[in-house]
């Protein structure tokens, strides 16, 4: 085992304990960005001019009546940009656009006093559109050839030839919601300029290195000109990973212009109609199988929707074809990714980051078909996992494929599988208008950024004379407990208590060049440099410990806030206690702070090719759930989850626990019920977003928690090469949730005759599930299907149909392309 | 208000001053502003609860109920004379309060952004007076996911959101809190009265805001300030004046006018006033309404009832509020107070078109009546993607008479079908002296599918309405026929 990975008995990490910012969190004391623009004299409140159109030029932009409401004190346009316009890095983001890419598009900021008065100079602001023809939909896109960025291929194998051997083939398309990321605290910048023109900007952002590099280039200032800081997110989940750059900028661009502070927060309803989100996705598939259901080749074409400009769309695409597989082994693949340019906000990073959409294409065609293949779900889920040795499709050896096994068996027997589907067959037998159902869904996915370079972390450590630990680290904090984390690998590192470190808040002039706190990859790369920066310290003391222990320097140990002799048989004292260890070795002009450095080996992606190792390690999980659906309206229950999830050997399984439980509602959130509608008609609002509020936009309450929900962490799961043995763990739970979506599709199934197979849109609202419930019935689709209603992006796509009603439904070598519904 | 007196709020025990401040500011900035930073806005239209704060109500007897409501939605002008607690006042890291312990250890908090909400919500439901009672009745297992064993109904949190825990660990908290201890402060508040309101005028850039301090005063302003915006719970007007820039120049507080608080109940009818909140209405009633029992578990949110009113949820004229249908059903008749006295209006002729009505400009509603007798079968069905807080798609109460097998009387009110809340008149003709049967049920579901004019929307599709509206009546056919209820 490396070093980097193993930990002793009883060590800091690994113990249960609660987020480090517990008690401030629960008595209101913590501090988020815009709680500091209170405690700020002079501040200015911006607030921006929103164009009413999809598309659209700027013709004329009037800023002067703003200047006469009472309380405005500046309108910042584009000629105010010292350097370079743009909020992106990639130059495809005008921060003050001339054209209109989306409707609620930003095109000037007001700066007020108060921000009842920027709000009604933003109202005065005179601006003149001309509108231009707009893309708002996927299929639109992909009808007009609208995209942007590269067009990808994932392949392996023969796959024509696989199709023409294969003993079933079938075929259909889904059309995958975006999703919101609904952070409670929307996005929010407070500037000001301090002496000697440095720019100061606290921000809410999970990426403060690029928060500072785009505020710099768009001020025209070097980078050590601007110091960006999180004190903590209100919530992140991607969404703040490419997205608050601009707001910093425009934020410290007013304070650069009027010497003020400035303090930019979204509204709720600007922060869902102005920043990116989860990708939709629209996906064609054919499928090929052997006579035992094992899958012998997929054929896919991915399109995202990737609104405006590109942000993370390249990526995120990147993930998503790297993900098609799951869990299983499919011997011939390609899958074709393009993203599509819409007019819509630019879609972004978000938990998961493409690797949700990309599987839930496989789930839906393993969902979809085994009812075709006379397979129970589970069986063919399992029959086709990753065996020892083999490969993806991408060229990396699947490490560990007997994890996903693991949690599978796990969670099948403490689920109680077999006891609990004899129980709801015997209940749907029983009952007409509601019915049940239980699916298994597995998890495999890859951890690393698949951009290299991101792979690398920093440390600041300091010791004190007294003894008192202070650690900065490059990652964020948006909840996901990785200050915890980092909290207790340095008193681990350090063998000190807990409580004699503290950390202090990110900030770019304390680490820099930082990545993104992203991929969850927190704690992986910081953690590796916080343990970095303490060994280095504890290679110094250790010199001075040895000489108080009278025995040579490799046989001092680190224990229990102490030095000790390994043998016991010290020549001086018995100990050396942590504080006076410390205090020695700064009178000996030891230094005693390190800064730490990390970076993830054995990577390499050739983004050209699609082949590679992107990824240090995979994670696994399995999760079952058990739904009841109401056949009169489609409304459901989730009545039990349970899930076993690899996360190595935790560092926190209190944090762990709760990044698993929460992922999973977010991703039971994604796939049923948080419905993105945006006006699709050819109306004066065209383009509008129509679920900009939390009125409209619903994310999971309380009444969508699992009423059983039991999860456990995989046992004896030690990650080596890998800080302390662990593993990431906020982005795979997700696509746990997967098993909702199934068990949503097996239960309104359930309403028709055994081997009804059905369509399921996404989001599976009750709505959805409703219309599934109408066709496994056999009641066909209503005189307005959903397809219609909403448009391109929810329709359910083309099914594969039973080509024989007589009971041959699967002729060898026959392919079964279902007919188009007709809409 | 006797002239030049302060204008002031107790808040954690301090009193702060409220001059200078516009009546257009809620609660929340206002708190914000005072440097108590506990409370956030996440929504801004009392969606999320991360602004909730705990308000001294009155608790219906002699003392006070510690209530929790959304910040956001209040002026802070409403809220002179009166105490909140806010999370920062239950305790402090150092000193933890119960509920704060609970979450704090129990991983109840990731991003902490939402915390404050939650702790307040969980508080206001900590010290709610009967949750023991309700703990010796807790035990079968249907309940076990609503309640727990302490009797903390976690719909006292169904208006608080949270985006990162997946909730069961705020779950376990609240389900382990014990009682109050003896020296709790704020539980021996509850056994004195709650402030008793104050008339309040509090001007500025914006307008004015009014508490009357009776109905006649609150007619006269009314009078003197025609199209002044009449606020009780402020549920509505809130979210008007944050998400929609609406301002006022003159906005009358009615939520405290005594004549709008009263219920009654005699041979003829139920009387319930119109500035009861939804809260109170539900607790006064005490089950005597078994239509409206279904409709309030339903109703937005446990945050939303503590303010919204009946009057409100009426003068709004919404087409998909919940109570409209239920009201119908029921055959309520609207008691509109103006200087010339009390007129009564059928609810079924109140509405004249979408958000219009027939009250007058000088006119208040004082009060909703409900005829008895209560036809006996009733049933209230909600369709909306959310079971907590969420808006209708469809909404269908209905009431019946059935006697002898067969059906003497139906009264059937839908919401989200029409531009207005509406009777399904031709259903209840489909059903009325029939037999009490699969086939009149049968037969009167499809006459329902032609009710209304229901619209596709980001709620739901015109097809779903129509087919949900189809088979509201054999659902509640097959809730009557099966005696587990299996299918509700």
């Amino acid at each position: 085992m490396t070093s980097l990975s193993r930990r002793a008995a009883d060590s800091v990490v690994g113990q249960p304990i609660p987020h480090e910012s517990a008690a401030l969190h629960v008595t209101g004391d913590a501090l988020y960005t815009d709680d500091l623009s209170v405690r700020t004299l002079g501040v200015l409140h911006a607030h921006p001019v929103q164009a009413p159109h999809a598309h659209a030029r700027v013709t004329r932009l009037d800023p002067d009546p703003a200047l006469t409401v009472p309380g405005v004190v500046r309108v910042l346009t584009a000629a105010d940009v010292p350097g370079v316009n743009d909020a992106g890095v990639k130059h495809d983001e005008p921060l003050f656009p001339s054209e209109v890419m989306f409707f609620g598009h930003a095109v000037c900021w007001v700066l007020a006093d108060t921000l009842e008065a920027a709000r009604l100079g933003a109202l005065a602001v005179e601006v003149d559109y001309e509108p231009l023809p707009s893309v708002v939909t996927v299929r639109e896109a992909i009808e007009a050839g609208s995209f942007q960025g590269g067009q990808p291929r994932l392949e392996r194998g023969q796959v024509d030839e696989a199709f023409v051997a294969a003993e079933h083939v079938f075929s259909g398309e889904l059309d995958l919601a975006g999703q919101e990321h609904f952070y409670l605290e929307t996005h929010c910048s407070l500037a000001h300029v301090d002496e000697g023109g440095q720019v100061f900007v606290q921000s809410s952002t999970q990426h403060p290195t690029e928060t500072q590099q785009i505020v710099a280039h768009v001020l025209g200032l070097a980078s050590h000109a601007v110091t960006v800081q999180c004190l903590r997110m209100g919530g992140g989940f991607g969404g703040k990973e490419m997205q608050p750059h601009g707001y910093a900028a425009v934020a410290a661009l007013g304070a650069v212009l009027t010497g003020r502070p400035v303090r930019l927060r979204l509204t709720r309803t600007q922060d869902l109609t102005m920043t990116g989100k989860r990708h939709g996705f629209h996906a064609q598939w054919r499928a090929a199988f052997d006579a035992d259901g094992r899958i012998q080749a997929l054929d896919a074409t991915l399109t995202s929707d990737g609104g405006w400009s590109l942000d993370l769309s390249e990526p995120v695409l990147a993930r998503a074809l790297c993900h098609v597989d799951n869990a299983y082994w499919i011997p011939h693949l390609r899958a074709d990714g393009r993203i599509a340019r819409t007019h819509k906000t630019s879609q972004t990073a978000f938990r998961g980051f493409g690797g949700p959409q990309g599987m839930l294409v496989i789930e839906d065609v393993l969902g979809r078909c085994a009812p075709l293949l006379g397979i129970d779900p589970v069986e063919l889920r399992r029959r086709n996992f990753y065996a020892e040795g083999e490969a993806t499709p991408y060229g990396q050896v699947v490490r560990h494929p007997e994890r996903a096994v693991a949690c599978w068996e796990q969670v099948l027997t403490t689920g109680e599988l077999t006891e609990r589907s004899a129980a709801i067959a015997a209940y749907n037998a029983s009952h007409e208008h509601t019915k049940r159902a239980l699916a298994v869904t597995p998890v495999k996915f890859g951890i690393s950024f698949n951009f290299t370079a991101f792979n690398q972390a920093g440390a600041l450590v300091h010791v004190y004379k007294d003894g008192s630990v202070l650690i900065t680290h490059g990652g964020t904090e948006m909840g996901q407990g990785l200050h915890t984390k980092m909290l207790q690998v340095a008193a681990t590192s350090l063998a000190v208590p807990l409580s004699l470190v503290r950390l202090a808040p990110t900030r770019t002039d304390k680490v820099p060049n930082t990545s993104a706190t992203a991929a969850s990859s927190g704690a992986d790369l910081n953690g590796a440099a916080v343990k970095d920066a303490c060994e280095q310290i504890l290679e110094r003391l250790r010199a001075v410990a040895a000489a108080r222990l009278g025995v040579p320097a490799e046989d001092v140990r680190f224990e229990d806030g102490c030095a000790r002799a390994a043998s016991g048989a010290a020549s001086g004292a018995a100990e050396v206690a942590w504080a006076d260890l410390v205090s020695e070795a700064y009178y000996q002009r030891v230094q005693l702070w390190a800064a730490g450095f990390y970076r993830t080996e054995g990577l390499h992606w050739d983004s050209t090719r699609m082949q590679g190792s992107p990824f240090k390690y995979f994670s696994y999980g399995a999760a079952a759930a058990e739904v009841e659906v109401d056949g009169f309206t489609g409304a459901y229950r989730l009545r039990r989850v349970d899930i076993v999830h690899d996360v190595g050997d935790s560092l926190s399984p209190l944090v762990d626990l709760g990044q698993i439980e929460g992922g999973f509602v977010q991703g039971a959130g994604w796939l049923t019920l948080e419905d993105l509608r945006w006006d699709e008609s050819s109306g004066p609002t065209r383009g509008r977003l129509a679920t900009a509020s939390a009125s409209t936009y619903k994310l999971p309450s309380f009444s969508e928690m699992p009423e059983v929900f039991n999860v456990a962490l995989l046992e004896r799961a030690t990650e080596d090469g890998v800080v302390y043995g662990s593993k990431a763990v906020g982005e795979p739970p997700l696509m746990l949730a997967m098993s909702v979506r199934e068990a949503l599709r097996q239960a309104a199934a359930a309403f028709g005759p055994d081997g009804t197979q059905v369509d399921l849109a996404s989001p599976a609202t009750p709505e959805a599930v409703f219309w599934a419930v109408q066709q496994a019935r056999g009641a066909g689709q209503p005189p307005h299907t959903v397809a219609v209603v909403r448009g391109g992006r929810q329709g359910v796509g083309v099914a594969p149909e039973r080509a024989d009603p007589d009971g041959h439904p699967l002729r060898p070598h026959s392919e079964q392309v279902a007919a188009g519904r007709g809409d | 208000m006797t002239p030049g007196q302060r204008l002031s709020v107790t808040v954690n025990g301090t009193e702060r001053g409220l001059a200078g401040t516009d009546p257009a500011t809620n609660a929340l900035d206002w708190l914000r502003g005072q440097g108590l930073t506990g409370a956030k806005e996440g929504c801004a239209e009392g969606e999320c609860g991360a602004c909730a704060v705990l308000v001294a109500r009155p608790d219906g007897g002699s003392g006070t109920e510690w209530t929790a409501v959304n910040a956001c939605l209040l002026p802070a002008a409403s809220l002179d004379g009166q105490e909140v607690v806010t999370a920062e006042g239950l305790g402090t890291p150092q000193h933890l309060h119960p509920v704060q312990h609970e979450m704090a250890v129990r991983g109840g908090s990731q991003c902490g952004y939402c915390t404050p909400g939650f702790v307040c919500s969980m508080a206001a439901e900590y010290y709610r007076a009967d949750r023991q009672d309700d703990a010796a009745r807790v035990g079968s297992d249907a309940d076990a996911h609503e309640s727990g064993p302490n009797g903390f109904r976690l719909g006292a949190l169904s208006g608080n959101l949270c985006r990162c825990t997946g909730y069961r660990p705020i779950r376990d908290a609240a389900f382990v809190l014990d009682s109050p201890a003896a020296d709790d402060a704020l539980a021996s508040r509850r056994s004195s009265a709650p402030p008793p309101p104050v008339g309040t005028r509090l001007s500025g850039a914006t307008g004015t805001y009014a508490r009357a301090a009776d109905l006649d005063e609150a007619l006269e302003l009314l009078a003197a300030h025609p199209g002044a915006a009449v606020v009780a719970g402020s549920t509505d007007w809130g979210v008007d004046v944050n998400l929609r820039g609406t301002r006022a120049p003159f906005v009358i507080g009615i939520d405290r006018l005594p004549e709008l608080r009263r219920l009654e109940v005699d041979d003829e009818a139920v009387e319930i006033g119109a500035a009861l909140t939804l809260t109170e209405v539900e607790r006064e009633l005490a089950g005597r309404i078994p239509l409206l029992d279904q409709v309030f578990p339903q109703f937005a949110s446990r945050l939303i009832r503590n303010g919204a009113t009946l009057g409100g949820n009426l003068g709004t004229g919404s087409p998909i509020g919940d109570l409209p249908p239920a009201l119908l059903a029921l055959e309520a008749v609207m008691v509109l107070a103006s200087p010339d006295g009390d007129r009564q209006v059928p609810l079924a002729d109140y509405w004249t078109g979408y958000r219009q009505s027939v009250r007058r400009p000088d006119e208040l509603i004082r009060a909703v009546r409900i005829p008895l007798p209560l036809s006996p079968t009733t049933a209230f069905h909600k369709v909306a993607k959310r079971r907590y807080d969420d808006i209708s798609s469809v909404a269908v109460a209905v009431a019946l008479d059935v006697v002898d097998g067969s059906v003497r009387r139906a009264r059937i009110g839908l919401g989200g079908v029409a531009a207005t809340p509406v009777r399904a008149l031709a259903t209840e003709a489909a059903l009325e002296g029939r037999a009490w049967t699969a086939a009149t049920v049968q037969a009167a579901a499809e006459v329902m599918r032609g009710e209304g004019t229901p619209l596709d929307d980001h709620r739901a599709s015109a097809a779903y309405r129509i087919a949900v509206l189809g088979t509201s009546l054999l659902r509640l056919h097959g809730d009557e026929q099966s005696a587990d209820g299996v299918g509700a």
